[in-house]
């Protein structure tokens, strides 16, 4: 079964004012934080950032049906937005840009954006792709095997889908009905790869009939539709009813990393296109179309959320580097531990 | 106390552990209604039920994958591979993932799993039923590898296993499961990961080895003690990762003679590294040249019992020459 999500409204929804407001927050930090990021990397004091802007959407609003505490993220590398409503907080986010100590994901072990947090119950993952989605259905598989109400969402790019572990982890995830959803961030390129040259069907949802599992394609740019289709895939696999594939069309609009030149293997004009479907663009105007904001507001919390992404900036660069005496450390469990 | 072959020491242990611990579950090809190939885990799905005896898909990587997701939300999973052999699709899960976690996250995440694989030739197991896969695994830092080869070694070195906070790869020769026969103590004991085992004191020689190797060298040496008055000082190294050197080099250091037998290839393989460490810290204690025994670099063992039997070569007798070489050089 492959599901066409349309157009959502809040109050068909049950999302509050206040809701929408914060993900619009987040949304817009997320863009922030992202385009600071890749200023940081040109300015020589970053040697690796990996972009979001462009995914914001799908991310916020898949991410926002999840409950802190109790469920589960599984993210991969472009979810900085995922880990915001997980509760990562900007601080944070440049801990792991200037690999400092004091970074929660590794502690400037790992490249930036390979996100972790044990606190904040974000599982650790690594650079070779698809590997954290058997990962995410043995998490489930202990939920349900000890009978927790936890569900635990895995993200990944459509690249992902091609890899073995992928299918591995579908297919556990739905033999045993486990409570864990599959986001598929579509942005049609891994890498440079085309989604031509990755798979012969046009949806990666539609793989979802081959698992048993329902498969559901929305618009990444609507958020509030992204936020439906995982509210309805949160809900079935809290009541038992297994695992879903969501898969949100979506488009980066910067390389794949500080280190892609994606003029190699996309035209401006492609990527120009896609801006006029901003997720952000879309979302502000829905919420001022309703008269639950203005321009004015808009603007204000833009400039509150550029002073909290400098101030971060500013705070995490002066933090301490990780000790060269810590290398060895952490390979085995520690006594003190 | 009683007597049990290797592989229902491990049987016992598993269930032991299963039985006194409800976080340790089982997955795997076959675990299940079958009891496991090797009847290891006979009867475990009546007593624990499919929910902690899991017949998995027939895919390593994700048994290896999803028990690693186990690990991290607080299970003590024990992934089995069928045969050593088919562990491959599964390297990258072990060293990119389950070895690498806690390093990754500076401490934060931890990956408490064991796998147990059946390994090792001699048993008519071809290419693809007979390898030695340990000198790939030992390779990498943040994953424990062992084999032990005495039940008893067997059945208190899975329970460490199994309660152990890092990834362990367990490793059990088939040549060994029941030809081998041991008094195991009945309580829960534990044998530590880590330490070697002197099988056998001597003054005259050291031979290093572990697996299935391990019995043929002790056959060979008590020959060599009854026909020669040699005197063979036998480790089992047992523990490959972390290995233990000092044990190692303590035995060199008072026998002057250092002999390392191993049926993996012999190229790179585990005892590669062993007399390097040999090499590096005690040369000026040796009275002869290392002496390296490995199977042959040719791709994997071949069926046929002439073929098996040329890779599974030096016999008892073999090694009773070179041990005696090495005694009198």
């Amino acid at each position: 079964m492959t599901t066409q999500m349309t157009d959502a409204t809040h109050e068909a929804l049950g999302l509050s004012v206040d809701d929408l407001l914060s993900m619009h927050r987040l949304m817009l930090l997320a863009r922030l934080i992202d385009e600071a990021a890749l200023r940081q990397n040109r300015m020589g004091r970053a040697p690796f950032v990996v972009p979001v802007s462009g995914h914001e959407g799908c991310q916020i609003g898949t991410a926002w049906p999840m409950r802190r505490g109790t469920d589960v993220w599984v993210p991969y590398y472009r979810d900085l937005g995922v880990v915001l409503v997980a509760g990562m907080t900007p601080e944070e986010v440049f801990l792991g840009v200037f690999s400092k100590a004091a970074d929660p994901s590794s502690g400037g072990r790992q490249m930036p954006n390979h996100w972790s947090s044990r606190r904040l119950s974000i599982l650790s993952h690594s650079s070779p792709i698809a590997t954290q989605v058997p990962h995410a259905a043995g998490v489930a598989y202990a939920m349900k095997y000890r009978g927790e109400d936890g569900v635990v969402a895995c993200w990944f790019g459509e690249g992902a889908t091609s890899e073995g572990d992928w299918h591995e982890g579908l297919n556990f995830a739905a033999i045993h009905r486990l409570p864990v959803v599959f986001v598929c961030e579509n942005n049609e390129y891994a890498i440079s790869v085309h989604q031509d040259k990755q798979m012969a069907v046009k949806d990666v949802a539609s793989r979802a009939v081959g698992y048993g599992m329902p498969g559901v394609v929305v618009e990444g740019s609507d958020v509030l539709g992204c936020y439906r289709a995982m509210k309805d895939a949160h809900d079935r696999a809290r009541a038992g009813d297994g695992p879903t594939l969501i898969e949100c069309k979506t488009y980066r609009y910067l390389p794949h990393t500080s280190d892609d030149d994606d003029k190699s293997y996309r035209s401006r004009a492609e990527v120009e296109q896609h801006r006029h479907r901003d997720p952000i663009d879309r979302f502000v105007a829905y919420l001022i179309a309703r008269g639950l904001t203005d321009h004015d507001r808009i603007q204000a919390v833009h400039d509150e959320l550029k002073a909290e992404v400098d101030a971060a900036i500013t705070w995490a660069w002066d933090a301490a580097d990780p000790d060269p005496a810590s290398v060895g450390r952490h390979v085995f469990a520690e006594d003190d531990a | 106390m009683s007597e049990k072959t290797l592989v229902s020491a491990i049987s016992d242990a598993l269930h032991d552990e299963m039985a006194s611990d409800d976080r340790v579950i089982l997955l795997g090809e076959d675990v299940g209604a079958r009891g496991g190939v090797f009847k290891v885990s006979d009867g475990f799905l009546d007593e624990f039920g499919e929910g902690r005896v899991i017949d998995t898909p027939l895919a390593e990587s994700g048994i290896v994958g999803v028990a690693i997701g186990m690990a991290l939300r607080g299970l003590r999973p024990v992934a089995e591979i069928e045969f050593a052999d088919f562990i491959h699709p599964a390297f990258d899960q072990i060293l990119s993932e389950a070895a690498r976690m806690r390093y990754r996250t500076n401490g934060d995440w931890g990956c408490p799993m064991v796998i147990r694989a059946p390994c090792g030739g001699g048993i008519h197991g071809a290419l693809y039923h007979s390898q030695s896969i340990e000198a790939f695994y030992a390779h990498i830092p943040g994953l424990k590898v062992v084999m032990p080869s005495t039940p008893s070694d067997a059945a208190g070195m899975l329970r460490s296993a199994i309660r152990d906070p890092d990834p362990v790869l367990f490793l059990e020769h088939k040549k060994c499961y029941r030809l081998i026969k041991g008094d195991v103590a009945d309580e829960p004991f534990t044998v530590p990961i880590g330490p070697a085992d002197v099988k056998r004191e001597g003054r005259d020689l050291t031979v290093v080895t572990y697996g299935y190797d391990l019995h043929r060298c002790l056959e060979a040496a008590d020959r060599l003690s009854e026909d020669e008055g040699v005197e063979v000082e036998i480790v089992d190294a047992r523990s490959l990762a972390p290995l233990d050197t000092d044990t190692i080099l303590a035995s060199v250091r008072k026998t002057s003679r250092a002999m390392v037998v191993y049926e993996d290839n012999r190229t790179y393989g585990a005892g590669a590294e062993i007399v390097a460490t040999i090499a590096e810290e005690a040369m000026f204690d040796l009275d002869a040249p290392i002496v390296r025994v490995g199977g042959p670099d040719i791709p994997a063992m071949p069926y046929a019992a002439t073929l098996e039997h040329a890779f599974m070569e030096p016999e008892p007798d073999q090694l009773f020459v070179r041990m005696l070489e090495l005694a009198r050089f």
